[in-house]
Protein backbone atom coordinates (compact mmCIF):
# COMPACT_ATOMS: atom_id res chain seq x y z
CA UNK A 1 0.00 0.00 0.00
CA UNK A 2 0.87 3.31 -0.21
CA UNK A 3 3.12 5.28 2.09
CA UNK A 4 0.98 7.51 4.64
CA UNK A 5 1.58 10.96 3.97
CA UNK A 6 3.85 12.73 7.23
CA UNK A 7 2.90 16.20 7.03
CA UNK A 8 0.68 18.70 5.58
CA UNK A 9 3.72 19.47 3.28
CA UNK A 10 3.61 16.23 1.88
CA UNK A 11 0.23 16.16 1.49
CA UNK A 12 -0.10 19.37 -0.23
CA UNK A 13 2.89 18.81 -2.41
CA UNK A 14 1.36 15.00 -3.44
CA UNK A 15 -1.66 17.08 -4.82
CA UNK A 16 0.61 19.42 -6.50
CA UNK A 17 2.24 16.65 -8.05
CA UNK A 18 -0.86 14.72 -8.81
CA UNK A 19 -2.51 17.87 -10.70
CA UNK A 20 1.05 18.64 -12.52
CA UNK A 21 0.56 15.52 -14.05
CA UNK A 22 -2.40 15.95 -15.61
CA UNK A 23 -1.75 19.56 -16.78
CA UNK A 24 -1.85 19.80 -21.03
CA UNK A 25 1.36 20.78 -22.29
CA UNK A 26 -0.50 24.46 -23.59
CA UNK A 27 -1.87 24.80 -19.96
CA UNK A 28 2.01 24.81 -18.02
CA UNK A 29 3.82 26.65 -21.51
CA UNK A 30 0.63 29.15 -20.50
CA UNK A 31 1.17 29.63 -17.26
CA UNK A 32 5.22 29.62 -17.36
CA UNK A 33 4.79 32.43 -19.67
CA UNK A 34 2.61 34.21 -17.70
CA UNK A 35 4.80 34.06 -14.60
CA UNK A 36 5.95 37.48 -13.86
CA UNK A 37 9.54 36.81 -12.71
CA UNK A 38 10.32 33.56 -14.10
CA UNK A 39 13.79 32.50 -12.05
CA UNK A 40 16.49 30.99 -13.17
CA UNK A 41 16.92 27.33 -12.90
CA UNK A 42 19.25 24.33 -13.30
CA UNK A 43 18.24 20.52 -14.79
CA UNK A 44 19.40 17.87 -11.91
CA UNK A 45 18.11 15.32 -14.09
CA UNK A 46 16.77 14.92 -17.22
CA UNK A 47 14.32 15.64 -18.55
CA UNK A 48 14.45 11.75 -19.47
CA UNK A 49 11.70 9.12 -21.02
CA UNK A 50 11.44 6.22 -19.86
CA UNK A 51 9.11 3.21 -18.60
CA UNK A 52 7.59 2.23 -15.55
CA UNK A 53 6.16 -1.20 -14.98
CA UNK A 54 2.34 -0.57 -14.31
CA UNK A 55 1.30 -3.20 -11.46
CA UNK A 56 -2.47 -5.36 -11.41
CA UNK A 57 -3.28 -7.87 -8.45
CA UNK A 58 -4.45 -11.05 -8.88
CA UNK A 59 -8.10 -11.09 -9.17
CA UNK A 60 -8.65 -7.32 -8.70
CA UNK A 61 -7.39 -7.73 -5.08
CA UNK A 62 -4.90 -10.26 -4.41
CA UNK A 63 -0.73 -10.34 -4.49
CA UNK A 64 0.57 -8.07 -7.34
CA UNK A 65 1.67 -9.35 -10.95
CA UNK A 66 3.27 -7.15 -13.46
CA UNK A 67 0.58 -6.17 -16.25
CA UNK A 68 3.11 -3.89 -18.59
CA UNK A 69 4.49 -0.86 -18.86
CA UNK A 70 4.02 2.47 -19.36
CA UNK A 71 6.32 5.44 -20.89
CA UNK A 72 6.90 8.05 -18.58
CA UNK A 73 8.73 11.28 -18.76
CA UNK A 74 10.39 13.10 -15.33
CA UNK A 75 12.44 15.84 -14.90
CA UNK A 76 14.10 16.98 -11.74
CA UNK A 77 15.37 21.15 -11.78
CA UNK A 78 16.85 23.46 -8.73
CA UNK A 79 15.65 26.68 -9.05
CA UNK A 80 17.62 29.86 -8.47
CA UNK A 81 16.18 30.03 -4.33
CA UNK A 82 17.51 26.12 -4.34
CA UNK A 83 14.47 24.43 -4.12
CA UNK A 84 14.62 20.96 -5.89
CA UNK A 85 10.51 20.29 -7.73
CA UNK A 86 10.08 17.12 -9.63
CA UNK A 87 8.23 16.20 -12.29
CA UNK A 88 6.87 12.85 -13.50
CA UNK A 89 4.31 11.93 -15.71
CA UNK A 90 2.51 9.46 -18.10
CA UNK A 91 3.85 9.82 -22.03
CA UNK A 92 6.80 11.32 -23.60
CA UNK A 93 6.28 14.77 -23.10
CA UNK A 94 9.50 15.77 -21.70
CA UNK A 95 9.21 19.86 -21.75
CA UNK A 96 5.78 18.92 -20.08
CA UNK A 97 7.55 17.30 -17.09
CA UNK A 98 9.95 19.77 -17.55
CA UNK A 99 7.93 22.17 -16.43
CA UNK A 100 5.38 20.36 -13.84
CA UNK A 101 9.07 20.27 -12.07
CA UNK A 102 9.28 24.18 -12.18
CA UNK A 103 5.83 24.62 -10.55
CA UNK A 104 6.43 21.76 -8.15
CA UNK A 105 9.68 23.87 -6.96
CA UNK A 106 7.97 27.40 -7.13
CA UNK A 107 5.04 25.79 -5.33
CA UNK A 108 7.20 25.29 -2.44
CA UNK A 109 7.65 28.58 -2.60
CA UNK A 110 5.89 31.69 -0.28
CA UNK A 111 6.39 33.91 -3.15
CA UNK A 112 4.81 31.60 -5.98
CA UNK A 113 2.51 29.39 -3.96
CA UNK A 114 -0.64 31.44 -5.19
CA UNK A 115 0.40 31.54 -8.98
CA UNK A 116 0.69 27.65 -9.37
CA UNK A 117 -2.49 27.54 -7.53
CA UNK A 118 -4.35 29.83 -9.15
CA UNK A 119 -3.07 29.24 -12.08
CA UNK A 120 -2.96 25.90 -12.67
CA UNK A 121 -3.76 23.21 -9.74
CA UNK A 122 -7.23 25.11 -9.21
CA UNK A 123 -7.81 25.21 -12.99
CA UNK A 124 -7.00 21.60 -13.40
CA UNK A 125 -8.44 20.47 -10.24
CA UNK A 126 -11.76 22.01 -11.62
CA UNK A 127 -11.44 20.67 -15.08
CA UNK A 128 -10.41 16.81 -13.88
CA UNK A 129 -13.55 17.23 -11.73
CA UNK A 130 -15.24 18.24 -14.80
CA UNK A 131 -14.63 15.51 -17.36
CA UNK A 132 -14.67 12.75 -14.76
CA UNK A 133 -18.62 14.49 -13.88
CA UNK A 134 -19.22 14.45 -17.42
CA UNK A 135 -17.97 10.76 -18.17
CA UNK A 136 -19.81 9.35 -14.80
CA UNK A 137 -23.45 11.12 -16.18
CA UNK A 138 -23.02 9.90 -19.84
CA UNK A 139 -22.35 6.04 -18.07
CA UNK A 140 -24.87 6.29 -16.26
CA UNK A 141 -27.44 6.93 -18.73
CA UNK A 142 -26.31 3.66 -20.19
CA UNK A 143 -26.98 2.39 -16.98
CA UNK A 144 -29.66 -0.37 -17.51
CA UNK A 145 -33.49 0.04 -15.76
CA UNK A 146 -34.91 -3.40 -15.42
CA UNK A 147 -39.00 -3.75 -15.34
CA UNK A 148 -40.88 -6.84 -14.58
CA UNK A 149 -43.43 -7.78 -16.91
CA UNK A 150 -46.53 -9.40 -15.14
CA UNK A 151 -47.75 -12.10 -17.56
CA UNK A 152 -51.28 -14.53 -16.89
CA UNK A 153 -53.27 -14.00 -13.97
CA UNK A 154 -52.25 -14.64 -10.29
CA UNK B 1 33.04 -25.10 -49.91
CA UNK B 2 30.92 -22.23 -48.43
CA UNK B 3 31.19 -18.61 -50.50
CA UNK B 4 29.31 -15.72 -49.21
CA UNK B 5 27.11 -13.93 -51.52
CA UNK B 6 26.44 -10.49 -50.78
CA UNK B 7 23.73 -8.56 -52.69
CA UNK B 8 20.44 -6.95 -52.67
CA UNK B 9 20.98 -3.78 -50.95
CA UNK B 10 19.29 -1.33 -54.04
CA UNK B 11 15.97 -3.88 -53.95
CA UNK B 12 16.43 -3.46 -50.34
CA UNK B 13 16.42 0.29 -50.47
CA UNK B 14 13.84 0.11 -53.11
CA UNK B 15 11.41 -1.98 -51.78
CA UNK B 16 11.79 -0.21 -48.21
CA UNK B 17 11.26 3.35 -50.77
CA UNK B 18 7.76 1.18 -52.34
CA UNK B 19 6.76 0.02 -49.11
CA UNK B 20 6.27 4.23 -47.93
CA UNK B 21 4.51 4.77 -50.95
CA UNK B 22 2.26 1.93 -50.53
CA UNK B 23 1.15 2.85 -47.40
CA UNK B 24 0.97 6.44 -47.98
CA UNK B 25 -1.52 5.43 -50.75
CA UNK B 26 -2.99 7.41 -53.06
CA UNK B 27 -1.70 10.92 -52.72
CA UNK B 28 -5.01 12.83 -53.38
CA UNK B 29 -6.42 11.66 -50.41
CA UNK B 30 -5.49 13.49 -46.90
CA UNK B 31 -2.61 11.08 -44.70
CA UNK B 32 -4.24 10.03 -41.51
CA UNK B 33 -2.90 12.29 -38.45
CA UNK B 34 -2.04 9.98 -35.36
CA UNK B 35 -4.81 12.15 -33.12
CA UNK B 36 -7.50 10.82 -35.89
CA UNK B 37 -6.10 7.17 -35.42
CA UNK B 38 -6.16 7.55 -31.75
CA UNK B 39 -9.40 9.03 -31.86
CA UNK B 40 -11.56 6.85 -34.53
CA UNK B 41 -9.30 3.79 -34.09
CA UNK B 42 -9.39 3.75 -30.72
CA UNK B 43 -9.38 0.00 -29.94
CA UNK B 44 -7.26 -0.84 -32.58
CA UNK B 45 -4.77 1.02 -30.45
CA UNK B 46 -5.45 -0.15 -27.42
CA UNK B 47 -5.05 -4.13 -28.70
CA UNK B 48 -1.56 -2.95 -30.04
CA UNK B 49 -1.07 -1.10 -26.56
CA UNK B 50 -1.82 -4.32 -24.98
CA UNK B 51 -0.43 -6.83 -26.80
CA UNK B 52 2.93 -4.92 -27.06
CA UNK B 53 2.73 -4.52 -23.33
CA UNK B 54 3.10 -0.85 -23.51
CA UNK B 55 0.57 1.84 -22.58
CA UNK B 56 1.21 4.64 -24.65
CA UNK B 57 -1.99 5.81 -27.08
CA UNK B 58 0.25 8.29 -29.37
CA UNK B 59 3.22 6.08 -30.12
CA UNK B 60 0.68 2.86 -30.12
CA UNK B 61 -1.05 4.99 -32.96
CA UNK B 62 1.98 6.07 -34.12
CA UNK B 63 2.83 2.30 -34.58
CA UNK B 64 -0.33 1.49 -36.52
CA UNK B 65 0.34 3.90 -39.11
CA UNK B 66 3.76 3.33 -39.70
CA UNK B 67 2.50 -0.80 -40.00
CA UNK B 68 -0.02 0.00 -42.39
CA UNK B 69 -2.48 -1.08 -39.78
CA UNK B 70 -0.80 -4.59 -39.30
CA UNK B 71 -1.30 -5.10 -35.78
CA UNK B 72 1.33 -7.82 -35.29
CA UNK B 73 3.87 -5.61 -36.97
CA UNK B 74 2.58 -2.49 -34.77
CA UNK B 75 2.90 -4.46 -31.96
CA UNK B 76 6.32 -5.50 -33.05
CA UNK B 77 7.48 -1.77 -33.74
CA UNK B 78 6.42 -0.52 -29.98
CA UNK B 79 7.81 -3.79 -28.37
CA UNK B 80 11.24 -2.72 -30.18
CA UNK B 81 10.95 0.97 -29.10
CA UNK B 82 10.40 -0.47 -25.41
CA UNK B 83 13.68 -2.11 -25.36
CA UNK B 84 15.58 1.19 -25.93
CA UNK B 85 14.42 3.28 -22.63
CA UNK B 86 15.60 2.51 -18.81
CA UNK B 87 12.90 1.36 -16.64
CA UNK B 88 12.20 3.97 -13.81
CA UNK B 89 10.94 1.45 -11.34
CA UNK B 90 7.77 -0.73 -11.07
CA UNK B 91 4.24 1.22 -10.08
CA UNK B 92 2.35 0.86 -6.88
CA UNK B 93 -0.90 -1.90 -8.18
CA UNK B 94 -3.43 -0.45 -9.63
CA UNK B 95 -6.59 -0.47 -7.88
CA UNK B 96 -9.68 -1.39 -10.06
CA UNK B 97 -12.11 -1.23 -7.51
CA UNK B 98 -11.48 2.40 -6.81
CA UNK B 99 -11.83 2.76 -11.20
CA UNK B 100 -13.69 5.39 -12.72
CA UNK B 101 -16.02 2.56 -14.16
CA UNK B 102 -17.04 3.78 -18.31
CA UNK B 103 -18.89 0.18 -18.26
CA UNK B 104 -19.81 -2.27 -16.03
CA UNK B 105 -21.65 -5.27 -16.63
CA UNK B 106 -22.43 -8.39 -14.38
CA UNK B 107 -23.75 -11.78 -15.54
CA UNK B 108 -24.30 -13.16 -12.45
CA UNK B 109 -26.24 -10.81 -10.72
CA UNK B 110 -29.10 -8.63 -12.30
CA UNK B 111 -29.58 -5.93 -9.20
CA UNK B 112 -26.04 -5.13 -7.80
CA UNK B 113 -24.47 -2.23 -6.40
CA UNK B 114 -23.86 0.01 -9.03
CA UNK B 115 -26.03 -1.24 -11.19
CA UNK B 116 -25.46 -2.69 -15.04
CA UNK B 117 -23.98 0.23 -16.92
CA UNK B 118 -23.34 -0.83 -20.43
CA UNK B 119 -20.89 2.27 -21.91
CA UNK B 120 -19.71 2.38 -25.35
CA UNK B 121 -20.52 -1.01 -26.24
CA UNK B 122 -20.78 -3.16 -29.38
CA UNK B 123 -23.47 -5.56 -27.39
CA UNK B 124 -27.21 -5.31 -29.05
CA UNK B 125 -26.22 -3.60 -32.37
CA UNK B 126 -27.72 -5.44 -35.19
CA UNK B 127 -24.51 -5.86 -37.24
CA UNK B 128 -25.41 -4.38 -39.88
CA UNK B 129 -23.12 -1.96 -42.30
CA UNK B 130 -23.97 1.35 -41.00
CA UNK B 131 -24.00 3.29 -44.58
CA UNK B 132 -24.04 7.23 -42.43
CA UNK B 133 -20.40 6.15 -41.84
CA UNK B 134 -20.01 6.81 -45.45
CA UNK B 135 -20.44 10.49 -45.37
CA UNK B 136 -19.16 12.68 -42.87
CA UNK B 137 -22.55 12.94 -40.98
CA UNK B 138 -22.86 14.76 -37.81
CA UNK B 139 -22.66 12.49 -34.85
CA UNK B 140 -24.99 12.98 -31.98
CA UNK B 141 -23.37 14.39 -28.32
CA UNK B 142 -23.86 11.64 -25.51
CA UNK B 143 -27.29 11.32 -23.19
CA UNK B 144 -26.41 12.05 -20.16
CA UNK B 145 -28.66 11.21 -16.98
CA UNK B 146 -27.53 12.31 -13.28
CA UNK B 147 -25.25 9.52 -11.27
CA UNK B 148 -26.73 8.41 -7.80
CA UNK B 149 -22.95 8.03 -7.14
CA UNK B 150 -23.73 4.42 -5.45
CA UNK B 151 -20.43 2.92 -5.38
CA UNK B 152 -19.47 0.22 -8.10
CA UNK B 153 -19.03 -3.17 -5.80
CA UNK B 154 -16.92 -5.56 -7.25
CA UNK B 155 -18.98 -8.99 -7.93
CA UNK B 156 -16.82 -11.12 -6.13
CA UNK B 157 -16.73 -9.05 -2.60
CA UNK B 158 -20.74 -10.07 -2.65
CA UNK B 159 -20.18 -13.71 -3.38
CA UNK B 160 -17.20 -13.54 -0.67
CA UNK B 161 -19.94 -12.80 2.06
CA UNK B 162 -20.32 -16.50 2.01
CA UNK B 163 -17.60 -18.10 1.32
CA UNK B 164 -18.94 -19.29 -1.63
CA UNK B 165 -16.48 -17.77 -3.09
CA UNK B 166 -12.21 -18.63 -3.82
CA UNK B 167 -10.77 -14.98 -2.25
CA UNK B 168 -8.81 -13.16 -4.65
CA UNK B 169 -5.27 -14.62 -5.76
CA UNK B 170 -2.77 -14.85 -3.29
CA UNK B 171 1.03 -15.73 -3.79
CA UNK B 172 3.39 -16.75 -0.67
CA UNK B 173 4.19 -14.27 1.78
CA UNK B 174 7.78 -14.09 0.49
CA UNK B 175 7.08 -14.29 -3.30
CA UNK B 176 8.12 -11.23 -5.56
CA UNK B 177 6.21 -10.84 -8.53
CA UNK B 178 8.17 -12.07 -11.17
CA UNK B 179 8.70 -10.02 -14.68
CA UNK B 180 9.00 -12.27 -17.65
CA UNK B 181 10.56 -9.58 -19.58
CA UNK B 182 13.72 -9.84 -17.19
CA UNK B 183 13.70 -13.75 -16.38
CA UNK B 184 13.81 -16.15 -19.09
CA UNK B 185 10.50 -18.68 -18.55
CA UNK B 186 10.46 -21.55 -16.60
CA UNK B 187 7.86 -24.17 -15.62
CA UNK B 188 6.25 -24.89 -13.55
CA UNK B 189 4.94 -21.21 -13.91
CA UNK B 190 3.66 -19.10 -11.25
CA UNK B 191 0.07 -17.45 -11.42
CA UNK B 192 1.84 -14.16 -11.69
CA UNK B 193 4.48 -14.59 -14.33
CA UNK B 194 1.35 -16.60 -16.18
CA UNK B 195 -1.06 -13.43 -15.79
CA UNK B 196 2.01 -11.05 -17.24
CA UNK B 197 2.13 -13.76 -20.16
CA UNK B 198 -1.45 -13.99 -20.27
CA UNK B 199 -1.75 -10.13 -20.78
CA UNK B 200 0.72 -9.76 -23.30
CA UNK B 201 -0.68 -12.43 -24.99
CA UNK B 202 -2.26 -12.65 -29.10
CA UNK B 203 -6.03 -12.07 -28.83
CA UNK B 204 -6.76 -14.40 -31.52
CA UNK B 205 -4.89 -17.26 -29.61
CA UNK B 206 -6.62 -16.22 -26.28
CA UNK B 207 -9.66 -16.47 -27.66
CA UNK B 208 -9.45 -19.84 -29.71
CA UNK B 209 -8.22 -21.60 -26.34
CA UNK B 210 -10.95 -20.00 -24.47
CA UNK B 211 -13.54 -20.95 -27.01
CA UNK B 212 -12.20 -24.32 -26.16
CA UNK B 213 -12.51 -24.56 -22.76
CA UNK B 214 -16.23 -23.97 -23.64
CA UNK B 215 -16.57 -26.56 -25.91
CA UNK B 216 -15.12 -29.44 -24.01
CA UNK B 217 -11.69 -29.01 -23.84
CA UNK B 218 -11.00 -29.06 -19.94
CA UNK B 219 -14.41 -27.39 -18.98
CA UNK B 220 -14.55 -24.68 -16.18
CA UNK B 221 -18.17 -23.76 -16.29
CA UNK B 222 -17.85 -20.36 -16.44
CA UNK B 223 -20.31 -17.71 -15.64
CA UNK B 224 -19.31 -13.42 -16.09
CA UNK B 225 -19.14 -12.31 -12.89
CA UNK B 226 -18.02 -9.18 -13.96
CA UNK B 227 -16.74 -6.99 -16.46
CA UNK B 228 -15.77 -3.33 -16.00
CA UNK B 229 -13.64 -1.44 -18.08
CA UNK B 230 -12.83 2.61 -16.79
CA UNK B 231 -9.61 4.83 -15.90
CA UNK B 232 -7.96 3.94 -12.64
CA UNK B 233 -4.63 6.14 -11.20
CA UNK B 234 -1.12 4.97 -11.71
CA UNK B 235 0.73 5.89 -8.14
CA UNK B 236 4.68 5.35 -8.66
CA UNK B 237 6.71 5.74 -5.60
CA UNK B 238 9.25 8.88 -5.83
CA UNK B 239 12.34 7.35 -4.43
CA UNK B 240 13.48 11.58 -3.82
CA UNK B 241 10.11 12.19 -2.63
CA UNK B 242 9.75 8.75 -0.58
CA UNK B 243 5.85 8.64 -0.98
CA UNK B 244 3.91 7.88 -4.05
CA UNK B 245 2.51 10.56 -6.79
CA UNK B 246 0.10 9.82 -9.72
CA UNK B 247 1.18 9.92 -12.92
CA UNK B 248 -1.63 9.55 -14.72
CA UNK B 249 -4.79 7.68 -14.94
CA UNK B 250 -4.98 4.62 -17.84
CA UNK B 251 -7.79 3.19 -19.27
CA UNK B 252 -8.09 -0.94 -18.52
CA UNK B 253 -10.77 -3.47 -18.93
CA UNK B 254 -11.01 -6.06 -16.11
CA UNK B 255 -12.83 -9.69 -16.35
CA UNK B 256 -14.17 -11.72 -13.19
CA UNK B 257 -15.09 -15.13 -14.42
CA UNK B 258 -16.61 -16.65 -12.08
CA UNK B 259 -16.46 -20.74 -11.98
CA UNK B 260 -18.54 -23.86 -11.00
CA UNK B 261 -16.21 -26.14 -9.34
CA UNK B 262 -17.63 -29.60 -7.72
CA UNK B 263 -14.64 -29.92 -5.07
CA UNK B 264 -11.85 -31.89 -5.08
CA UNK B 265 -9.51 -34.08 -2.40
CA UNK B 266 -7.82 -30.70 -2.76
CA UNK B 267 -10.40 -28.16 -2.45
CA UNK B 268 -14.34 -28.27 -1.07
CA UNK B 269 -17.53 -27.81 -3.72
CA UNK B 270 -17.37 -23.65 -4.08
CA UNK B 271 -16.60 -20.72 -7.03
CA UNK B 272 -13.33 -20.55 -8.45
CA UNK B 273 -12.53 -17.89 -10.17
CA UNK B 274 -10.64 -17.19 -13.44
CA UNK B 275 -9.10 -13.49 -13.94
CA UNK B 276 -7.94 -10.87 -17.15
CA UNK B 277 -6.80 -7.43 -17.28
CA UNK B 278 -5.64 -5.81 -20.39
CA UNK B 279 -4.84 -2.50 -21.15
CA UNK B 280 -7.04 -0.10 -22.98
CA UNK B 281 -10.49 -1.32 -24.00
CA UNK B 282 -10.08 -4.96 -24.39
CA UNK B 283 -13.07 -6.43 -23.50
CA UNK B 284 -13.03 -10.18 -25.71
CA UNK B 285 -8.91 -9.90 -24.72
CA UNK B 286 -9.96 -9.78 -20.53
CA UNK B 287 -12.42 -12.61 -20.75
CA UNK B 288 -10.36 -15.03 -23.03
CA UNK B 289 -7.86 -14.37 -20.40
CA UNK B 290 -9.95 -14.97 -17.67
CA UNK B 291 -11.13 -18.27 -19.16
CA UNK B 292 -7.55 -19.46 -19.72
CA UNK B 293 -6.23 -18.23 -16.49
CA UNK B 294 -9.04 -20.56 -14.54
CA UNK B 295 -8.06 -23.83 -16.75
CA UNK B 296 -4.33 -23.47 -16.45
CA UNK B 297 -4.94 -23.76 -12.54
CA UNK B 298 -5.18 -27.28 -12.54
CA UNK B 299 -2.64 -27.85 -9.65
CA UNK B 300 -4.27 -25.96 -7.65
CA UNK B 301 -7.46 -27.48 -7.71
CA UNK B 302 -6.30 -31.04 -8.27
CA UNK B 303 -7.97 -31.00 -11.82
CA UNK B 304 -6.26 -33.24 -14.93
CA UNK B 305 -4.75 -31.63 -17.73
CA UNK B 306 -6.75 -32.96 -20.78
CA UNK B 307 -6.89 -30.20 -22.80
CA UNK B 308 -4.79 -27.72 -24.76
CA UNK B 309 -5.82 -24.35 -22.91
CA UNK B 310 -4.44 -26.59 -19.33
CA UNK B 311 -1.37 -27.30 -20.49
CA UNK B 312 0.96 -24.54 -19.20
CA UNK B 313 4.20 -24.65 -21.21
CA UNK B 314 2.20 -25.03 -24.53
CA UNK B 315 0.29 -21.65 -24.00
CA UNK B 316 3.05 -19.83 -22.16
CA UNK B 317 5.19 -20.49 -25.20
CA UNK B 318 2.84 -19.75 -28.06
CA UNK B 319 1.16 -17.09 -26.63
CA UNK B 320 3.73 -14.25 -27.65
CA UNK B 321 2.57 -13.49 -31.20
CA UNK B 322 5.66 -11.42 -31.65
CA UNK B 323 7.80 -14.25 -30.76
CA UNK B 324 5.36 -16.46 -32.96
CA UNK B 325 5.56 -14.39 -36.05
CA UNK B 326 9.52 -14.12 -35.70
CA UNK B 327 10.14 -17.75 -35.75
CA UNK B 328 7.02 -18.61 -38.62
CA UNK B 329 8.22 -15.29 -40.80
CA UNK B 330 12.11 -16.20 -40.56
CA UNK B 331 11.15 -18.75 -42.90
CA UNK B 332 10.99 -16.71 -45.73
CA UNK B 333 14.24 -15.40 -45.36
CA UNK B 334 17.13 -16.81 -47.76
CA UNK B 335 17.66 -20.49 -46.69
CA UNK B 336 19.69 -20.77 -49.97
CA UNK B 337 22.86 -22.92 -48.29
CA UNK B 338 20.19 -25.10 -46.00
CA UNK B 339 17.99 -26.22 -48.76
CA UNK B 340 21.46 -27.09 -51.30
CA UNK B 341 22.13 -29.24 -48.29
CA UNK B 342 19.06 -31.19 -47.96
CA UNK B 343 19.21 -31.21 -51.66
CA UNK B 344 21.78 -32.81 -52.01
CA UNK B 345 20.98 -35.16 -49.07
CA UNK B 346 17.44 -36.00 -50.90
CA UNK B 347 19.15 -37.21 -54.08
CA UNK B 348 21.79 -39.38 -51.75
CA UNK B 349 18.95 -40.88 -49.94
CA UNK B 350 16.81 -41.21 -53.16
CA UNK B 351 19.37 -43.27 -54.79
CA UNK B 352 19.80 -45.60 -51.64
CA UNK B 353 16.21 -46.25 -51.94
CA UNK B 354 16.33 -47.27 -55.45
CA UNK B 355 19.20 -49.40 -55.54
CA UNK B 356 17.81 -50.86 -51.77
CA UNK B 357 14.02 -51.22 -53.75
CA UNK B 358 15.12 -53.06 -57.20
CA UNK B 359 16.60 -56.45 -55.30
CA UNK B 360 14.46 -56.10 -52.33
CA UNK B 361 10.78 -55.62 -53.38
CA UNK B 362 9.97 -59.77 -53.12
CA UNK B 363 11.63 -60.01 -50.22
CA UNK B 364 9.59 -57.15 -48.21
CA UNK B 365 6.07 -58.72 -50.00
CA UNK B 366 6.89 -61.67 -48.46
CA UNK B 367 7.78 -60.57 -45.07
CA UNK B 368 3.81 -58.52 -45.00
Amino acid sequence: MNKALNSPHETGRKRGLDLLARATRPELEAAWQALADRPGHELLRGPETGLVMVRGRIGGGGAPFNLGETTVSRATVRVADGTVGHGYRLGTDRRAAELAALFDALGQNERHRDFVETSLLAPIEQRQAADAARRENETAATKVDFFTMVRGED
Amino acid sequence: MYVAVKGGETAIANAHRLLADRRRGDRSLPSLTIGQIIEQLGLAVDRVMAEASLYDRSLAALALKQARGDMIEAIFLLRAYRTTLPRFGTSQPIETGRMQVERRVSATYKDLPGGQLLGPTFDYTHRLLDPSLLDDEAVEEPALRESDGTPIMRVSDILDGEGLIEPDGNMPEDHLAGDITREPMEFPMPRDLRLQTLARGDEGFLLALAYSTQRGYGRTHPFVGEIRMGLVDVEFEVPELGFAVSLGEIRVTECQMVNQFKGSAKAPPQFTRGYGLAFGQSERKAMSMSLVDRALRTDEFGEDVVAPAQDEEFVMSHCDNVQATGFVEHLKLPHYVDFQAELDLVRRMRAKHAADQTPDTDQQEAAE
